[in-house]
């Protein structure tokens, strides 16, 4: 049947975004990168808009320009510039001009909201080998850097003391998230991955107790929203993206009122 | 044979010079401490000494295979983060569960290993950092105002507690303070730091060097004044509420 096999091409294209940035989003809260998450993001459909006049493939293209993105807010950052503003500015001007490189392009070689808002029903099974190929270079990437990672998280002098670089560390985060941004386009598009990143990994924070058991349960969640999220626009025909960002976000004030809840009966020793 | 030795260091920070000629030494064994005022480039030395910060100019020879355990000044844990002590002590190597609580014990404290990092007090904190400096049994033990927060007591036992490491692990220890007066008493060797090494010496020769007295004025006198006071009677508690005038 058509029908199944569209669906489970979009479910384990979701599972799959959910897999690598799940992990990926509790650095970015941990560290609040937040923002570095959105100018990566944005930056993608520059790489889309690229990869298409180039005949690129549109994976590759958005891999390239949010690499480059990051790198260079990585670089800037060190120098002591005003981190929001700068992010602010990259983030919306990549937008910009990621909307304007598009508009060269003829509207039937590109449907521009298909890389802003995602297109999961429209996945191939091409797609979802790149998905979980990346996926799982992301997880490989994070699991083998994952001590020295959390500790130049808590301090980049406490690593290096214990012979870890902080900026080589930082290097592994950038290339990660890079990948998970190129991985997330056909699935919710450049302006919801960032919700992707952050919202599991908020969610998860209350019942952790260690930084591994939150990552742990982030993915959960995450695959959980992808998975919902797809019977839901299935179900009310919604548009499939934002309504896996839905999902996520009702899990995630669902968690605050149980958390908050937990805390006024109990006294709550989580913190 | 010293542990770490600084060879006319220089370092630039944003093109302003933070620290110039700086040699030193930190042979095993001894407690050396640095004092000098805020913006005198204390704690961008023992980044140095970490290997956080290049040098521009001179030299740092370590001693091969030179374990630095190191406290910082201050280590903020997003609240975001969820760590049990167990875990961050296991960072970035996993140890064993008598390893850890040995590691707890020396630095002065139970078994703390499941409570989150997040819940403890400012003298548990500092503790479990010490906890982790020395758990890897390091030569040379590196602290940055480790005492920051802590109340007169608090810090006077923290101190206490470096003494018996060293007796412990017989690591060189160094110091940076702004307790004066606590640190001319704990320690072997003062090195006074204002961008350069003004003077370094005996606690007691550096208190009444010029340069050191230039630099700290009036509190010269509380600080040294306390130090004879000590050792002139062989108390051991300083209740003076003295840090030094200005700072």
């Amino acid at each position: 049947m058509i029908l199944d096999a569209f669906l489970i091409r979009a479910a384990l294209a979701g599972v799959g975004v959910a897999v690598a940035a799940a992990p990926m989003g509790c650095f970015v809260v941990w560290r609040r990168m937040a923002y570095f998450g959105d100018a990566t993001a944005h930056a993608a459909i520059l790489g889309v808009a690229l990869a298409l006049a180039l005949s690129w493939s549109v994976f590759f293209g958005a891999l390239v320009v949010a690499l480059l993105m990051a790198v260079a807010v990585s670089g800037l950052g060190n120098r002591g510039l005003a981190m929001d503003t700068l992010l602010g500015v990259l983030a919306h001007s990549a937008l910009a001009f990621g909307l304007v490189a598009a508009s060269f392009l003829t509207g039937a070689r590109l449907d521009l909201m298909a890389y802003l808002f995602g297109d999961i029903l429209a996945v191939g099974w091409g797609d979802v080998a790149v998905i979980w190929g990346g996926a799982l270079a992301v997880l490989a990437l994070i699991g083998w850097r994952w001590s020295p990672l959390l500790l130049s998280t808590l301090n980049g002098d406490l690593a290096q003391a214990a012979g870890i670089d902080p900026r080589r560390e930082q290097l592994v985060l950038t290339l990660s998230l890079a990948l998970v941004v190129a991985v997330a386009i056909k699935v919710v598009g450049v302006l919801l991955i960032g919700a992707l990143l952050v919202i599991p990994a908020a969610t998860a924070r209350p019942f952790a107790r260690t930084p591994e058991g939150m990552a742990i349960l982030a993915t959960a969640i995450g695959a959980f929203a992808a998975l919902a999220g797809l019977a839901a626009a299935f179900r009310f025909d919604t548009p499939t993206g934002p309504t896996i960002v839905c999902v996520a976000a009702g899990c995630f004030a669902l968690a605050t009122v149980v958390n908050a809840l937990g805390r006024a009966v109990g006294g709550g020793s989580e913190t | 044979m010293s542990l770490i030795s600084l060879r006319g260091v220089d370092v630039r920070i944003g093109g302003r010079t933070v620290l110039q000629g700086i040699d030193m030494d930190v042979a095993r064994g001894e407690i050396v401490t640095i004092v000098g005022p805020n913006g005198s480039g204390k704690s961008t030395l023992l980044r140095v000494l970490v290997g956080a910060l290049k040098p521009h100019a001179g030299r740092v020879r370590r001693a091969g295979g030179l374990r630095i355990g190191y406290v910082p000044q201050s280590l903020h844990i997003d609240a975001t983060l969820p760590i049990t002590v167990a875990r961050f002590l296991g960072l970035p190597n996993r140890v064993g569960r008598d390893a850890l609580a040995a590691a707890l014990a020396q630095a002065g404290l139970p078994d703390l290993g499941t409570r989150q990092m997040a819940d403890l007090s400012g003298g548990q904190f500092q503790r479990v950092l010490l906890a982790r400096a020395i758990l890897d049994k390091p030569d040379l033990l590196l602290l940055d105002e480790a005492t920051q927060g802590l109340d007169q007591r608090g810090s006077a036992s923290f101190y206490q507690q470096i003494e018996e490491v060293r007796r412990d692990i017989g690591c060189g220890i160094l110091m940076v303070s702004h307790e004066l007066h606590v640190v001319m008493s704990a320690s072997d060797r003062v090195i006074c730091l204002n961008g350069h090494i003004c003077c370094e010496g005996h606690p007691e020769v550096v208190a009444s060097a010029p340069e050191y007295r230039a630099l700290f004025g009036t509190g010269t006198k509380g600080a040294l004044a306390l130090y004879r006071h000590e050792h002139d009677h062989g108390h051991d508690c300083s209740h003076a509420h003295d840090h030094g005038g200005t700072l």
